[in-house]
């Protein structure tokens, strides 16, 4: 396919814009004046309407493929949702910092406001903050959190535990708020391993990152204990959300003993994900932690109406321009208010049954390491596969070849060639069963004829990508040529 | 040449005073293609155990951590332009870090070859 700036014609044009009646010459200082022209491509509205409709129809996106990746939550993005966000189109995120501007943007300080509380009342936490523009700044947030907190306390700790489970963002977020990370390793049950952990503990230690359920879609049920034992040495418990679209109305995280915790709204809210984001990563804490929330808050007065908080003074700041990604807390309060806590329930429901119904048709077919009922996914190994020199690669591979997006491949890192598969709550047992068709098709060929998949994707626009080359050699630059002459931009 | 082994699959080749690090041919297999190599700054002084420098994959970004403690008196250089060296030969050519060790004591925590392929072949 041709880049747009090849099917650029000179003096094509998709608009006849108005003559400029200012001179850039006589307003800017000459050193901001372009040389030459930006080298822009020129084609008609039409062009450019069928050259992003083909690129998208090359994509895997869920509106068209099954996306079972696991610990991402792809499931269906409601279209009203998308409709809700269109209510808000033209509000200035500046109106509320007006005198008297508050009056003009009750309904979007209400949004912020509301989800807020839901998350709150969702997941047992005292209250949210919908700043964090993504999972990993919401970690940020929490762990800046739980070290002031600390500092509050007269204590500056050394450590930050996980369990060597965890994604990978975890001990990324401890390293960079300061803290040196502990690595507990996982039990044969799957969980953390419990008699590590205690050696592990000590009054050193700020705090333990745990993902419940954990990133093997088991569910820990020594974590009561767990925050028990972190509390015995003054260490606060953060709760890495990812994984809250298994346990919504059944389990809140803030009753078990977490103190801090994160939601991914672009996961367990239906948000927008992979490539269609922003995502957001809204931030919850417990009591004790209020005093520290990111600033601005939205708060409510008595006769109902809502302003922006003066912060506390113990606030660990502002995290992102205005508010947050806000469309995208528009769409996660439409998802919750559409579906009620009914729907809440239901849909973590239908998740579970329908990664217990993928890994029990499957488990026949490829080695299941903890071999226990999982919670919204299961992590398959490729290790009898390897035997013929298979890898799970190869098996993802097949499985674009054959219409579905494929599963997370090597991760959670402790598991021998890792398949996880997490096939969400939106998805009929129909394609759940031409999922698990192709896949046992797949471990039938790694024992038959195992060229067929190491040759895989042969039906897509490009072939087996080198990802080794690809991060060898990160040379990137984008050219092009313009009537005749090479034109580029390296990054 | 002595080559003594970590649970955590580095390797350390005495000769005299110091000894070459590296990672093993096990670790290798298991990271699949090595994309980039940290080493750390020589003079540093590393302690048993703890994070020495970092290796990353296309599958994973991996810690190395130091088998013994000491010194660092010198890092392979032609690792870091060329990481397929590490793959192509991890246990020779493909070596990371020259350390002094502090306290020859500690090799006795370390595993010979004959217990590191017992402790492989447990893994498995």
């Amino acid at each position: 396919m041709e880049l747009i700036f090849e099917k650029s014609a000179p003096g094509r044009h998709g608009t006849v814009l108005p003559k400029s009646d200012v001179s850039p010459a006589a307003e800017l200082p000459a050193a901001l004046l372009r040389a030459e022209p930006a080298g822009l491509p020129e084609l008609s509205e039409l062009e450019v309407v069928r050259h992003f409709s083909n690129l998208s129809r090359r994509n895997f996106a869920v509106d068209t493929n099954f996306y079972p990746l696991g610990s991402c939550t792809m499931k269906y993005n409601a279209k009203a949702a998308e409709e809700a966000v269109r209510l808000f189109a033209g509000v200035h995120p500046l109106l509320p910092y007006l005198p008297a501007g508050e009056s003009f943007v009750q309904g979007s300080l209400g949004v912020i406001h509301q989800l807020s509380q839901l998350l709150a009342e969702i997941t047992g936490m005292a209250a949210f903050s919908c700043q964090p523009l993504a999972g990993a700044q919401g970690e940020m947030a929490g762990i800046m959190m739980i070290a002031a907190w600390h500092r509050s306390q007269g204590q500056q700790r050394r450590f930050v535990v996980v369990p060597d489970s965890s994604h990978g963002t975890n001990p990324a977020t401890a390293a960079l708020v300061g803290y040196e990370v502990l690595t507990v390793p996982t039990s044969s049950a799957g969980d953390m391993d419990l008699d590590v952990f205690r050696q592990t503990m000590n009054n050193e230690v700020a705090a333990v990152m745990m993902t419940c359920p954990n990133t093997l879609g088991l569910f820990n049920s020594q974590v009561a204990e767990i925050c028990a034992i972190a509390h015995g040495h003054g260490a606060l418990v953060y709760c890495d959300g990812a994984n809250l679209n298994a346990i919504l109305g059944k389990v809140r995280p803030g009753e078990i003993g977490f103190d801090v915790m994160h939601v991914n709204l672009h996961k367990t809210f239906g948000t927008p994900h992979g490539g269609g984001g922003p995502g957001s990563g809204p931030v919850g804490v417990s009591e004790k932690l209020l005093p520290f929330l990111p600033s601005p808050r939205i708060a409510q007065r008595s006769d109902g109406s809502y302003y922006l908080a003066e912060p506390a003074a113990e606030s660990i700041g502002r995290l992102a321009n205005f508010y947050g990604n806000f469309g995208i807390l528009v769409r996660a309060l439409a998802y919750i208010t559409m579906l009620g806590r009914d729907g809440l329930v239901e849909v973590s429901e239908q998740a579970v049954l329908n990664a217990n119904y993928v890994m029990s048709r499957l488990k026949g077919w490829y080695d299941l390491p903890f071999d226990t009922g999982c919670m919204h996914e299961c992590v398959f190994s490729a290790a009898r596969q390897l035997k013929q020199g298979v890898h799970a690669l190869d098996i993802a591979k097949y499985l674009i070849d054959r219409g579905f997006h494929p599963p997370t491949v090597y991760f959670p890192l402790i598991v021998k060639e890792a398949i996880m598969i997490e096939p969400t709550e939106t998805e009929s047992k129909e394609t759940l069963d031409a999922f698990i068709a192709v896949m046992i098709e797949a471990a039938q060929l790694a024992e038959t004829n195992p060229e067929a998949l190491f040759q895989a994707p042969r039906t897509m626009p490009v072939s087996r990508l080198d990802e080794t080359k690809a991060a060898r050699e990160i040379n990137v630059c984008c050219s092009w040529v313009i009537a005749g002459e090479e034109r580029g931009l390296r990054i | 040449m002595d080559y003594y082994f970590t649970k955590e699959h580095e390797w350390l080749r005495l000769d005299g005073q110091s000894g070459l690090v590296g990672i093993t041919a096990y670790a290798v297999e298991q990271l699949g293609d090595i994309t980039f190599v940290e080493l750390p700054r020589p003079g540093r002084e590393a302690k048993q155990s703890e994070v020495l420098c970092a290796v990353e994959s296309v599958k994973a970004a991996s810690d190395i951590y130091a088998p013994v403690s000491g010194r660092v008196l010198a890092v392979n250089e032609q690792v870091e332009s060329g990481p397929e060296i590490v793959n192509q030969s991890p246990e020779e050519e493909g070596w990371l870090v020259r350390i002094e060790l502090a306290d020859p004591g500690e090799l006795r925590s370390l595993m010979n070859r004959e217990q590191y392929r017992d402790y492989l072949e447990g893994l498995s």
